[in-house]
C-alpha cells in the first residue's frame, strides 16, 4: 500500500491536476463570494459583519484540519520510515500557515465592531496564534537546517509536539470562559446556524479547501523537481 | 442596490477589508509558489540541456524526468 506514496506514483497526478483545481476553485470561489457577500442574509443580532465569517472560519477550520495532517504524517515518519511524508507535510505547510494568518486577521477585523477591540488575550485567540507559530517554527525549520535526516527529525517532532495545541484550540471555548463564541457548527450534536448562513459557508469551505490543495499539488512538485535537479548532479 | 452592498449598514470597511485580504493572501501566495515552480523547472530544462547524450539517455530511463520536462513545455499554470 505504501508504493502508492512513491513520489514518481504520486507525480503522476499532481503534474497533471493543478489546472482541473484551479479551474474547479475559480468556479467554486465565485460562487461562494456571491453568496457570501449578496444573497445570504444579514444577522439580526451582528448585521453585516457577520459575513467575516465566511472566511474567517474556513480559514481557521483549514488551518487546524492541515496542521492535524502533517502531525499524522510526522507520527507516520516515525512508524513506517516513508521520507516521502515528510515532502507532503513539508507542501502542505504554506498554505496551511497562510490561512492560520487569515483565521487571526479577519478574527481581529470582526472583532473590533463585535466586542470592540482588535485583540484579546482570550483562550481561543491566543492558542489560534500558537498554532501560527507553530507553523512559522515548522516552516523556518525547513531553512535553517540543511542536513536532510535531521531536518526531517526535527520537523516532524514540531509538529507532533504543535499537535497538542489543536484541541485546545477547538475546544478552548468549552473550557474556558472566552470572549470568542461557541461554535455554531457541529458535527456530532444539532448546528444552531441557519441554513441560509450554513450553505454560504460550506461552499466557502469547499473552495479554501480546494485551494489549499492547488498550492499543495505546485508545492509538491516543485519539492519533487529540486530533488530531480539533485539527481542531474549526480549522473 | 449598489451602495447597500459596499456599505452595508456601516460594517462595509470591516467586511471588505477582510474579504480584501483573504484574496490578496491567495493572490501572494498562489503567485509565490508558481514562481518558485517556475524557477525549479528552468533549472530543471537547463541542467536537462547541459547533460551529454549518454547521460541524457541514462536520465530519460527515468519516467519522471520525461513528465517534467513534458510539464515544463506544456505548463499552463
Amino acid at each position: 500500500m505504501l508504493k502508492s506514496f512513491e513520489p514518481n506514483q504520486i507525480f503522476l497526478i499532481t503534474s497533471r491536476a493543478p489546472k482541473y483545481v484551479l479551474f474547479l476553485f475559480i468556479i467554486v470561489l465565485s460562487i461562494g463570494l456571491i453568496e457570501a457577500l449578496i444573497l445570504s442574509p444579514e444577522d439580526y443580532k451582528q448585521s453585516h459583519s457577520v459575513r467575516i465569517m465566511y472566511v474567517h472560519v474556513p480559514s481557521a477550520w483549514i488551518s487546524l484540519g492541515i496542521f492535524s495532517i502533517i502531525s499524522f504524517l510526522s507520527l507516520s515518519i516515525f512508524v513506517f520510515k516513508n521520507k516521502n511524508f515528510s515532502l507532503i507535510s513539508k507542501s502542505l505547510a504554506p498554505s496551511g500557515f497562510v490561512f492560520s494568518i487569515i483565521a487571526l486577521v479577519t478574527g481581529a477585523i470582526w472583532g473590533k465592531p463585535t466586542w470592540g477591540t482588535w485583540w484579546a488575550w482570550d483562550a481561543r485567540i491566543t492558542s489560534m496564534l500558537i498554532l501560527a507559530l507553530f507553523y512559522s517554527i515548522y516552516l523556518l525549520s525547513w531553512r535553517i537546517f540543511e542536513n536532510k535526516e535531521q531536518v526531517i527529525k526535527i520537523t516532524s517532532i514540531i509538529a507532533i509536539l504543535g499537535f497538542i495545541n489543536v484541541p485546545i484550540v477547538k475546544f478552548s471555548v468549552d473550557w474556558w470562559s472566552t470572549l470568542h463564541q461557541a461554535s455554531s457548527v457541529n458535527i456530532l450534536s444539532k448546528t444552531s446556524i441557519h441554513p441560509t448562513m450554513l450553505i454560504p459557508l460550506a461552499i466557502m469551505t469547499a473552495a479554501f479547501a480546494l485551494f489549499s490543495l492547488l498550492i499543495f499539488l505546485m508545492k509538491y512538485n516543485t519539492e519533487l523537481i529540486k530533488i530531480k535537479n539533485k539527481g542531474l548532479d549526480r549522473l | 442596490m449598489i451602495n447597500e452592498i459596499i456599505s452595508m449598514n456601516g460594517y462595509g470597511l470591516y467586511v471588505w477589508s477582510a474579504f480584501s485580504f483573504t484574496l490578496i493572501s491567495f493572490g501572494s501566495l498562489f503567485l509565490l509558489t508558481k514562481l518558485q515552480l517556475l524557477k525549479e523547472q528552468k533549472k530543471f530544462v537547463y541542467k536537462f540541456g547541459s547533460l551529454s547524450t549518454k547521460k541524457i539517455r541514462a536520465a530519460k530511463k527515468q519516467y519522471i524526468n520525461k513528465e517534467i520536462l513534458l510539464g515544463t513545455l506544456n505548463s499552463k499554470i
